[in-house]
């Protein structure tokens, strides 16, 4: 099975199955299948509103409520159903920002070379030193606790890692045998590197982000835990599980939520891993080092 | 002092030339810069992001009254342009002083001396778990490639790294502390116990120097739970990396001679493959412990651990910039810390890069 | 005449000798990306006691899988099956601690890039010295005194620095002598030489073929040399196997195979070389490619690359016929008329 993307040319899979052999990348694809699926039809498939308090507080899981019901009486299955509208594309999104930052980045310093690169990658290196979570909390709490802030502030710590990769490919393809040849035939390098180049990274960049998506999804739930984030009464996993933190005697109120994270992110490296071994050798190699 | 032409470049020599010390050098010199420039980013940056610390740090009467805020301002020199802040503020960093906390109202330095020593007694535990069940999977793992026990390790390894740390610490608590009975609660020790003197400001040791074995004891057994938590993460991490390392070195010609000569399996693991293991190995682990600083956030939230991780909380939340940058050095110089101490080990473990330094 | 004579007369000198070394239809099954296949496929050969056997074909013809299924080091899920009978063991049912016996101690084996398969982290000493030590439980000196011993046999300069040093200190070839001083180190009967000069330079080559003839001769050593090199086999080589794509196709003493090839493969092998007079013609060269592993060709694997070809090369495995002189082929159509004996 080729990955049908456009990016066909440029994920060389290493043997057209072994994707699908794979029966943790099967669990994965379907996992995240099914909470696509309930985001997207969470109106109809939810029992409860997620935000009606008509409940009694704090009931026990049970046939009514099947993961009980929080401290303001609202049925946690719901919410947590409505809790992937939220976590799900906000983690994507998050990942497509940075992906995009980083590459931009990573692309100017390699394309340039010479200062403009050892600047960058200085910054880079910076940036790796950097506690990203105490970035991440600062910069959230300065724009003021909401999950789009939340974004933004990961966003500014995600991206080095995209970065590193693309100039990395970069400069690799730069000392290619097929860039030279070009050349010698007359081709600006520019144009080589444009024709030639993007196909190429756009793939390894789509790998890496898609192993970065579970980190995102536990940066952003976490955030949320600590207030930064999502904002009551939306219901986002993240805060759901500190209500849970407050009442731990409430057993129910903060484990169905983090389960919730657990199995998506745990679907996400299925399927990033599986990715990743089902490549050639070298594009593997670039997304380790 | 003047210096002879000849004899000012003699002195150059001790950072330009080959060998061990000069390359040291070299590394902390860099490491220094990268201090330094880690400050400017970190001040552009909260500079930049529209947020207001005086309105985070004052209560909202006291917020509403300008002559409260114009004194905060003054007092915390927040009332000067920018860049005089930042020359300030790098000014007093060369005296060693890290400015006034705003919302602690001390000294960054002593904010950050009460704080460190809790998150170090967490962080060296849980540093010290993940390198050993870390390694021990890997290699259980790649030795046993694609049977029961490499694909139990491969499950749990690849669970490890995607639980979100702040739940993990809450079902752990939950289950330990109030079903169990077997950990005691939040904090560090028993409510209303005294701490030993301090020392290093690590309970357990120095409740060890002091030969006060009930707080040790006590002590030991506060931390555990958080630490076992806080490695969870690392231990995830190093196994698989540790499992690929092993795996790609096995397939290595060197190690097929070494088989061809008749050694046995246990000797051709631990002369011939563990030692190119140990190097990217060694990366990783230097990596993986950038991630207990952000697990520790997390953790000492929930276990109420007053230690750096709650600090930096409350320095985030309270635009306290002092405050932050203190955290953030602190972090960064650990990091930095241990990317030579890799360097190093790398030049000790390969002997080529040895001679050919 | 004389020649056929003498063969005739060596051939009958064999026949009373015990052979070190009996291959009997192995049959070797790897795992690839798509799947089992057959790398070499019923195979048999013999070697004796002082012989140099030389196995030639073109990458993937399954030589260097032969070579290791003898000393147990088939890759990951890799199977041997047939029979391997050395020094009187059958060695296709050995487990792994029963090869660890012999690995070093009675076989050992050279590899093809000296670079790779020396440790880079360990001195030379250690590598000479831990099989060494493993087998015969000597003491850190005595292995030390024989290691320096062994570095004079291969001719290194300075053997005691030698020691000390690490193999990125040497030069190829002499990384390669002292890859070749690490298989005898236990004193091995037979030595499998995998493609022991091809990453070396033609001007070093030499030296090292002619160090395997004078152990050969010193230590009455067996030797499977592993070769696409039709020079080396001239050079160095009592008898040759030809193989192609997982089978024999010829065999035979090397003189003999080498001046009067009669197999196609292995006439095209030999008249692809370059004539060093350049006079000028095109060079030949054998149409096609090798085929990949598991897909083989039906019938004769050569067939769609051989000039001779009929039909039945397609349906029917090739015959075997062998000549007085023990030389044979596998082909059902004998375009060079191998006279052959009587065998089937």
């Amino acid at each position: 099975m080729k990955i049908k993307t456009k990016f066909s040319k440029s994920i060389k899979v290493k043997n057209s199955n072994s994707i699908w052999r794979q029966p943790l990348a099967i669990v994965g694809v379907v996992t995240i299948s099914a909470w696509l699926f309930l985001a997207i039809f969470a109106p109809l498939v939810a029992p409860f509103n997620p935000n009606s308090q008509d409940a009694d507080k704090f009931i026990m899981p049970s046939a009514a409520h099947w993961m009980g019901t929080d401290e303001l009486g609202r049925d946690i299955w719901s919410r947590t159903i409505y809790g992937a509208r939220i976590s799900l594309p906000y983690s994507v999104l998050l990942v497509f920002f940075s992906a995009i930052l980083g590459s931009v980045i990573g692309g100017i310093s390699g394309y340039f070379g010479g200062r403009t690169d050892a600047i960058i990658m200085r910054i880079t290196d910076m940036f790796f030193a950097f506690p990203a979570i105490v970035l991440a909390m600062a910069v959230a709490a300065a724009l003021g606790p909401q999950i789009r802030n939340a974004v933004i502030a990961i966003t500014i710590v995600a991206w080095p890692i995209y970065a590193r990769l693309v100039r990395g490919l970069i400069l690799n393809a730069k000392q290619n045998d097929y860039v030279t040849a070009a050349t010698l035939l007359g081709s600006s390098a520019r144009r080589t590197l444009i024709v030639d180049l993007r196909p190429n990274l756009a793939g390894p960049v789509f790998v890496l982000a898609a192993l970065e998506v579970g980190n995102a999804l536990l940066l952003l739930s976490g955030l949320s835990f600590l207030g930064l984030g999502a904002q009551p009464p939306a219901a986002e996993w993240g805060s759901m599980v500190s209500i849970g933190a407050i009442n731990f005697d409430r057993w129910w109120v903060g484990l169905f939520p983090g389960l919730a994270i657990l199995t998506a992110v745990l679907a996400f490296n299925f399927i990033g891993d599986a990715l990743r071994d089902a490549l050639d050798p070298r594009t593997a190699k670039a997304l380790r080092d | 002092m003047k210096l002879k032409h000849r004899e000012r470049f003699s002195v150059l020599k001790i950072f330009t030339g080959g060998g061990f010390i000069p390359f040291i050098l070299r590394r902390i010199l860099t490491s220094i810069v990268l201090i330094f420039g880690m400050t400017f980013i970190s001040f552009s940056i909260t500079q930049l992001v529209p947020g207001d610390p005086v309105a985070a740090n004052l209560g909202q009467s006291a917020y509403s009254d300008p002559e409260i805020v114009a004194a905060f301002e003054k007092e915390f020199g927040l009332d000067q342009p920018v860049p005089i802040q930042y020359l300030r503020y790098i000014q007093k960093l060369s005296k060693g002083d890290l400015g006034i906390s705003l919302s602690s109202k001390r000294p960054v330095l002593t904010d950050l001396k009460e704080y460190f020593p809790a998150t170090m007694e967490i962080a060296l535990v849980a540093v010290f778990l993940s390198l050993i069940f870390g390694l021990l999977f890997g290699i259980i793992s790649a030795v046993t490639r694609d049977r029961l026990p490499d694909q139990l390790i491969r499950v749990f390894s690849l669970t490890g790294v995607s639980m979100p740390t702040f739940w993990t610490a809450l079902t752990a608590f939950y289950i330990f502390f109030f079903v169990l009975g077997w950990a005691p609660g939040t904090g560090r020790l028993d409510p209303g116990a005294e701490p030993p003197k301090k020392q290093t400001g690590l309970f357990t040791i120095d409740a060890l120097i002091e030969a006060d074995f009930s707080t040790f004891r006590q002590a030991f057994s506060y931390l555990l739970l958080p630490a076992i938590v806080l490695a969870i993460y690392a231990v995830g991490i190093i196994t698989r990396f540790t499992r690929a390392s092993v795996l790609e070195i096995l397939g290595n010609d060197y190690v097929r001679s070494a088989r061809a000569k008749g050694l046995p399996e246990y000797i051709v693991i631990k002369r011939h493959v563990l030692r190119p293991a140990l190097l990217s190995i060694i990366t990783v682990a230097g990596v993986s412990f950038a991630s207990l600083m952000a697990g520790s956030v997390l953790v000492e939230n929930v276990f109420s651990w007053p230690g750096l991780g709650q600090y930096a909380y409350r320095a985030a939340v309270g635009l306290d910039l002092p405050g932050i940058m203190g955290v953030s050095m602190v972090v960064a110089t650990v990091y930095i810390t241990m990317n030579l101490i890799v360097d190093v080990l790398y030049r000790v473990i390969d002997p080529q890069l040895r001679k050919s330094n | 005449m004389h020649f056929v004579m003498h063969l005739i007369h060596v051939q009958q000198k064999r026949c009373g000798i015990k052979m070190l070394l009996t291959v009997k239809d192995l049959t070797i099954k790897l795992m690839t990306a798509s799947g089992s296949a057959e790398a070499v496929r019923n195979l048999s050969f013999e070697l004796e006691q002082g012989e140099i056997l030389g196995i030639a074909g073109e990458s993937g013809s399954g030589k260097t899988m032969t070579a290791l299924s003898i000393l147990g080091l088939l890759p990951y899920k890799g199977k041997a099956s047939g029979s391997i009978i050395f020094n009187n063991r059958e060695l296709i049912k050995f487990n792994q601690k029963q090869y660890r016996e012999i690995r070093g101690k009675e076989v050992a084996m050279v590899f093809q890039d000296p670079m790779t398969s020396l440790h880079p982290m360990l001195t030379v000493q250690v590598q000479l010295t831990e099989h060494m030590r493993h087998h015969n439980s000597i003491s850190k000196a005595g292995a030390r005194e024989q290691a320096l011993k062994l570095l004079d046999t291969v001719k290194i300069p300075d053997p005691v620095s030698a020691l000390n040093s690490y193999p990125s200190q040497f030069s190829g070839g002499m990384r390669q002598r002292i890859a070749i001083a690490m298989a005898l180190a236990c004193e091995p009967k037979l030595l499998i030489a995998d493609e022991p000069t091809t990453a070396l330079d033609v001007t070093v080559q030499a030296g090292i073929l002619k160090l395997l003839d004078q152990l050969r001769k010193e230590k009455k050593l067996s030797v499977i040399v592993i070769t696409h090199d039709l020079g080396v086999l001239s050079a160095l080589t009592d008898r040759i196997l030809i193989m192609y794509a997982g089978s024999e196709v010829e065999s035979g003493f090397t003189k003999e195979v080498l001046q009067s090839a009669k197999h196609p493969y292995t006439r095209g092998l030999i008249e692809a070389l370059p004539d060093s007079e350049g006079d000028g013609k095109h060079l030949l060269a054998i149409s096609g490619m090798p085929p990949e592993l598991g897909k083989f060709p039906t019938g004769c694997a050569f067939h769609p690359r051989c000039n001779f070809a009929k039909n039945q090369c397609k349906e029917v495995a090739s015959k075997v016929l062998e000549s007085a002189s023990k030389q044979r082929i596998f082909c059902a159509i004998n375009p060079f008329s191998l006279i052959s004996k009587e065998i089937n």
